[in-house]
């Protein structure tokens, strides 16, 4: 069974939608004991980190998280939902103006990009590692991308790294937890793919 | 790596079903948005847009069911627009499955509902939509409400800057004096706007020759909405992407499958 983390944030509809073409059974989710022992768990997130993060705590997602990595669970965040394992974002807020811890899987913050029209949205493309599991097949193919924000730093194993302005992470594999700074429940085929490879994974 | 253009069909709905010259040779049913919008991903659309052109609220919720169907079915990015006035009539379509929503008329009315919906959602779930045209304004431009008819009496760059301090994420510009013409987009109005914003920007209005969309982007448009030209099928997604790409212009490749 996959898990969808519900939190507040987004659309989770087509990401039940997208896991379930698998033959997966998908259920959306705000329960601890059900977030946790799912075989797979999947941390979405739309808006800005901070209302992202703050919807996360108010349901233990971050412990959950936490329990899953120590637990070799595996679990893939998704957009925001990457940018919140990060130590910090520095998307700004009305109020706030520093910057807002996140879950602290990897180290770094996820800052503003740096491009002459942001956000970044559209479908671009990713140069991913040859041995990556969440790109067997689709290597050369499109995702889309909607974000203003993102990390910069080599984190964890696999790295995939995209390009708009700036190179930056556009997914990345460590172990039990993945994450794609993308939408693959929104790319298409290729998402599809990318999910599948995921839940093949597990 | 280039971020590829975006081509969107535009499909407009009322009372469950799509309106505005629909030709196609290939649907069992020309008229059904559900199917539309998945012939359209197979053809290899980047995006769909969703216009709610219902009058009753009978027909707004109808629309709200073909934005479920739609998103459990179709895997791009989805993005409703028309009739939405508030907080919650955006968290409604959210939950439905749209990724992004278009406000128009209620912005020009209400500023603030700019930045109330990107505080609650974010700048990405919000496309400001500006039906603007020639007038004699400051810029040369002007925008226009309640679907063209009715000068809002404000300078459209003027607008659109505000509109992105608010918080807009993208603009999507519909040239009223080239809409449904098939005359080309406005050049000159994308030009403008390009050169004073800084969010994406998606040009609407006139698409007609392949030409026309390379033109377009030329003048600085991110995303390309076209209507007509593909419901009424003078030209297919496939044959636009693969003459922009035989032009030099990065297009996503279309899903094989």
């Amino acid at each position: 069974m996959i898990a969808i983390l519900d939190y507040g944030s987004g659309n989770l509809r087509s990401a039940q939608r997208a896991f379930a073409t698998t033959g997966e059974e998908v259920v959306v989710t705000s329960d601890r004991k059900v977030a946790v022992e799912a075989r797979g768990l999947v941390v979405p997130g739309v808006g800005a980190f901070q209302s992202c993060m703050a919807g996360l705590v108010a349901i233990d997602g971050d412990s959950i998280i936490r329990e899953r990595l120590s637990l070799q669970r595996p679990t893939l965040g998704i957009c925001v939902g990457m940018q919140i394992l990060f130590e910090s974002g520095t998307e700004p807020s009305r109020e706030s103006a520093g910057p807002t811890p996140g879950v602290g899987i990897w180290s770094g913050s996820v800052s503003r990009m740096v491009a002459p029209i942001l956000p970044h949205m559209g479908w671009n493309t990713v140069i991913s590692n040859p041995r990556s599991t969440l790109f067997a097949g689709i290597a050369e193919r499109s995702f889309y991308f909607v974000h203003s924000f993102a990390a910069t730093r080599s984190v964890g194993k696999f790295q995939a790294w995209g390009e708009y302005g700036q190179k930056f992470l556009a997914a990345i594999e460590d172990g039990p937890i993945s994450a794609t700074q993308f939408h693959p429940e929104k790319s298409g085929t290729a998402g599809l793919r990318l999910i599948n490879n995921w839940v093949s994974s597990l | 790596m280039t971020l590829s253009v975006r081509i969107i069909p535009c499909l407009d709905v009322t009372d469950g079903r799509v309106v505005k010259g629909i030709n196609f040779v290939d649907l069992a049913d020309a008229g059904d948005p559900i199917e539309m919008a998945a012939l359209y991903d197979r053809e290899g659309a980047d995006e769909l847009t969703f216009l709610d052109i219902s009058a009753s609220s009978s027909g707004r919720e109808t629309t709200l069911d073909i934005v479920r169907k739609c998103a459990e079915e179709v895997f791009i990015p989805l993005t409703v627009g028309g009739g939405i006035r508030s907080v919650a009539d955006v968290d409604q379509l959210l939950r439905a499955g749209a990724d992004k929503v278009s406000i128009s008329t209620a912005a020009v009315q209400r500023p603030d509902l700019i930045a109330e919906i990107a505080d609650r959602f974010g700048s990405q779930v919000l496309v400001l939509s500006i039906d603007a045209r020639r007038a004699n304004t400051e810029s040369g431009f002007e925008v226009t409400t309640h679907g063209g008819r009715e000068s809002a009496n404000i300078d459209a760059l003027d607008w659109a800057q505000r509109a992105c301090a608010l918080g807009v994420g993208e603009i999507l510009l519909n040239s009223m004096d080239t809409d449904g013409t098939r005359s080309g987009y406005d050049i000159g109005m994308i030009r403008a706007f390009r050169s004073v914003t800084k969010v994406p920007l998606v040009a609407s209005g006139g698409a007609g020759t392949l030409g026309d969309f390379a033109a377009a982007l030329d003048a600085g448009a991110d995303a390309l909405l076209a209507a007509s030209v593909f419901h009424f099928g003078i030209h297919r997604i496939g044959d636009v992407k693969g003459y922009l790409k035989g032009a030099g212009y990065s297009v996503r490749e279309s899903d094989l499958s």
